[in-house]
């Protein structure tokens, strides 16, 4: 088992003729990823680089290929109603990477998904990967271990990438494999959070205990906090980027923001602690601090 | 992005929120003319970025044009000092002058993005004037919120029981509010704001209500789409090395601490940042190189890092995902050429094209750089350095 994604899912590319978004179609198709088709309007009827199908629109390319799955690399000006578009044309999920769109545009992109049902990671993510089946994103696939192949696997929820490549390494270091890894964004405005992906792996028989990697901005790690506390019950370990960050200063990512003294690591971190979660002080005993939590 | 008070006085007064006549000088000179022409008391303003005007003796109510000359000469003569600006303070090049009003209430509005309701908020409270981050914690009940809709916006009733909340009964002052209510979430969809802030709104004794103080920040994604935003940003209040990486598709923010920061991913780069803090350290700055990075923009990172004399030491941390270690280790060597290292360089690679990177470093045999073996370890070994 797994979540949200596996061998059987059928994805296609938004973007697949551009740059980043044929580079990273290859990867994900390499990986072993069901890439069947991909769109970039005016280009509909060709082949991609990959061999696959280009379709003009997301409502072509699902009737045709039966696509389940999209994956966005639009630029940010367009990427919002790329969302919208492979919603109303179908998708049940849309992979979003693309970094930098406005957060009104996400406003009016989210709510319409809603309407719609469908669900969204990122954006400004590096995807999903449910290791040794279905790569869905940016990250290096060498780095996980498929479920099986280590002694206990876990799920991964972050808002950071290469954070989260970090928090894989250590836990594959450690023979510890992933069920699946899901990088939610650094947005302030996004899809999947915590709370909706902690349930997913609280009812995946698979999954025997939970990363979380949090940072500073916003409170949706005290909200998993609280929802940790009451409905939770495989380990939690987690991390919160940020803590010397100063204040009104962003931080790279959108989202990561202290701002009105709303936001910070130490009100994230006190939360986490009192709803039972394992707090690592350093993002190097991620790995670590898993394995005493699975071993407990 | 943020911009100045009367520039978002501006964008209010667009929007047909009335505000208190004024202008904007550059001299003092100009701020007599402006006195003059206002004919009354005016309040001069220096405009800066920076809040704790008031404290620093920034913001004067004058009566006579001797007062507006003396305000007007100390403030474009001395630099701002206040909390927000730290004990070097800012020069201030600008003045608003504007005219006094005999103030009866004062109220808060404002427009804030919401992100765990996913929309946009207005709040709004009859304790204006004061610092709305104090309302929150003392008397939060003070402060009355509707949210947005994310595609209708602001219904009418939502607006009437804003107005309703902050105690408006007269008709033609509660039809007055409802419109600056209406004017300030134009403005912040419109321009794309994160905050659109009026504080304090007024009721004056005659009974009209003017916004006298206002705050924008405004989406940096969303910039590009704004021409009217950019061509209001001034550059010389902005972070000149914060500007510079900018260019280079860095995202970098200067610190107090002396171990200068190289990482990829803003997660992993404030994650860096605190492990130093833990080990003792202290950290001079937040870089993330990003994905896509290349050897030229590594170098430029170099530079940036090395420009603050403060940098005793600086660590390389870097997870190769689509950013790989080889472009990483290339810079190293071409910057140690090119620059040339004063302070030791602690290097710490993992991910896409390790090995490559490992012995590129390796061969080229650099005394400075100090190789570490995982994260721990690097942070170990820059804060001992530096010690």
């Amino acid at each position: 088992m797994s979540i949200l994604v596996n061998r059987e899912t059928k994805i296609i590319c938004q973007g697949i003729t551009g740059k980043a978004g044929a580079f990273h179609t290859a990867a994900c198709i390499e990986y072993g990823a069901k890439f069947v088709g991909g769109v970039s309007p005016g280009k509909g009827g060709t082949k991609s680089e990959h061999g696959l199908p280009v379709f003009d629109s997301c409502h072509a390319a699902v009737a045709e290929t039966g696509a389940e799955v999209s994956m966005i690399f639009v630029p940010a000006a367009f990427a919002a109603d790329a969302v919208m578009e492979a919603s109303d044309a179908g998708c049940s999920l849309v992979v979003l990477i693309t970094e930098g769109i406005p957060t009104l545009d996400m406003v009016r992109a989210r709510h319409y998904l809603d309407e719609q049902g469908t669900q969204l990671i990122g954006p400004n993510c590096p995807g999903v990967i449910t290791p040794g089946q279905c790569k869905i994103g940016i990250m290096p696939g060498y780095i996980h271990k498929a479920p099986g192949q280590g002694a206990k696997n876990v799920g991964i929820i972050s808002r950071s990438g290469t954070l989260t490549y970090e928090a894989v390494w250590q836990c594959t270091s450690r023979d510890i494999a992933q069920s699946t890894c899901v990088g939610i964004g650094g947005d302030p405005v996004k899809g999947l959070n915590f709370i909706e992906l902690l349930d997913m792996f609280q009812a995946d028989s698979e999954t025997d205990g939970v990363i979380m990697i949090g940072e500073i901005g916003g409170t949706d790690e005290e909200d998993a906090a609280k929802h940790i506390g009451e409905h939770i019950t495989k380990p939690v370990v987690a991390f919160i980027a940020g803590q010397t960050a100063p204040p009104g200063k962003r931080m790279g990512h959108a989202g990561a923001i202290i701002s009105g003294g709303e936001g910070t690591a130490g009100s994230k971190i006190a939360a986490l602690r009192e709803a039972g979660v394992t707090v690592a002080d350093s993002p190097a005993q991620l790995g670590e601090a898993m394995q005493k939590a699975l071993a407990a | 992005m943020k911009v100045h008070e009367y520039q978002a006085r501006d964008l209010l007064t667009e929007a047909g929120v009335p505000v208190p006549a004024s202008s904007v000088v550059e001299t003092t000179d100009q701020a007599l003319a402006a006195f003059n022409e206002i004919d009354g008391m005016v309040v001069v303003k220096a405009q800066v970025f920076a809040g704790g005007r008031g404290k620093a003796g920034f913001v004067k109510l004058c009566k006579t044009a001797d007062e507006v000359r003396e305000a007007a000469t100390f403030m474009l003569s001395n630099k701002m000092v206040s909390v927000q600006t730290g004990p070097e303070g800012i020069e201030v090049k600008k003045l608003l002058i504007a005219a006094a009003v005999d103030i009866e209430s004062e109220y808060y509005v404002a427009v804030v993005m919401d992100r765990s309701r996913r929309r946009p908020v207005v709040m709004v409270s009859r304790e204006g004037g004061v610092e709305i981050e104090v309302v929150a914690k003392e008397n939060p009940s003070a402060i009355i919120k509707q949210w947005l809709h994310p595609h209708l916006g602001l219904l009418g009733f939502q607006v009437n029981q804003l107005v309703a909340a902050l105690g408006f009964t007269d008709k033609v002052q509660a039809k007055a509010t409802g419109k600056v209510i209406r004017g300030l979430v134009d403005v912040f969809l419109k321009y794309d704001c994160a905050l659109a802030e009026i504080n304090p709104l007024v009721r004056t004794t005659a009974g009209e209500v003017l916004a006298i103080d206002a705050k924008m920040n405004f989406d940096d994604n969303a910039t590009f789409r704004h021409q009217k935003l950019l061509d209001m940003c001034d550059p010389s209040e902005e972070d000149q090395l914060e500007l510079r990486a900018n260019k280079a598709n860095l995202s970098y923010i200067a610190l107090d601490g002396n171990i200068g920061c190289l990482v990829n991913g803003a997660g992993l780069a404030m994650a860096t940042m605190d492990i130093i803090k833990l080990h003792g350290g202290d950290p001079a700055n937040f870089l993330d190189v990003g994905g896509s990075v290349t050897t030229e923009g590594a170098i430029e990172a170099f530079r940036i890092i090395l420009s603050d004399k403060k940098v005793k030491g600086i660590l390389v941390n870097i997870f190769g995902g689509i950013a790989k270690c080889d472009t990483i280790a290339e810079a190293l060597i071409a910057a140690a050429k090119e620059i040339g290292f004063d302070v030791p360089v602690v290097v710490r690679l993992e991910g896409t094209n390790v090995d490559r990177a490992r012995q590129m470093l390796k061969e080229a045999n650099l005394d400075v750089l100090i190789p570490a073996d995982d994260l721990t370890d690097a942070a170990e070994k820059v804060c001992a350095k530096v010690a």
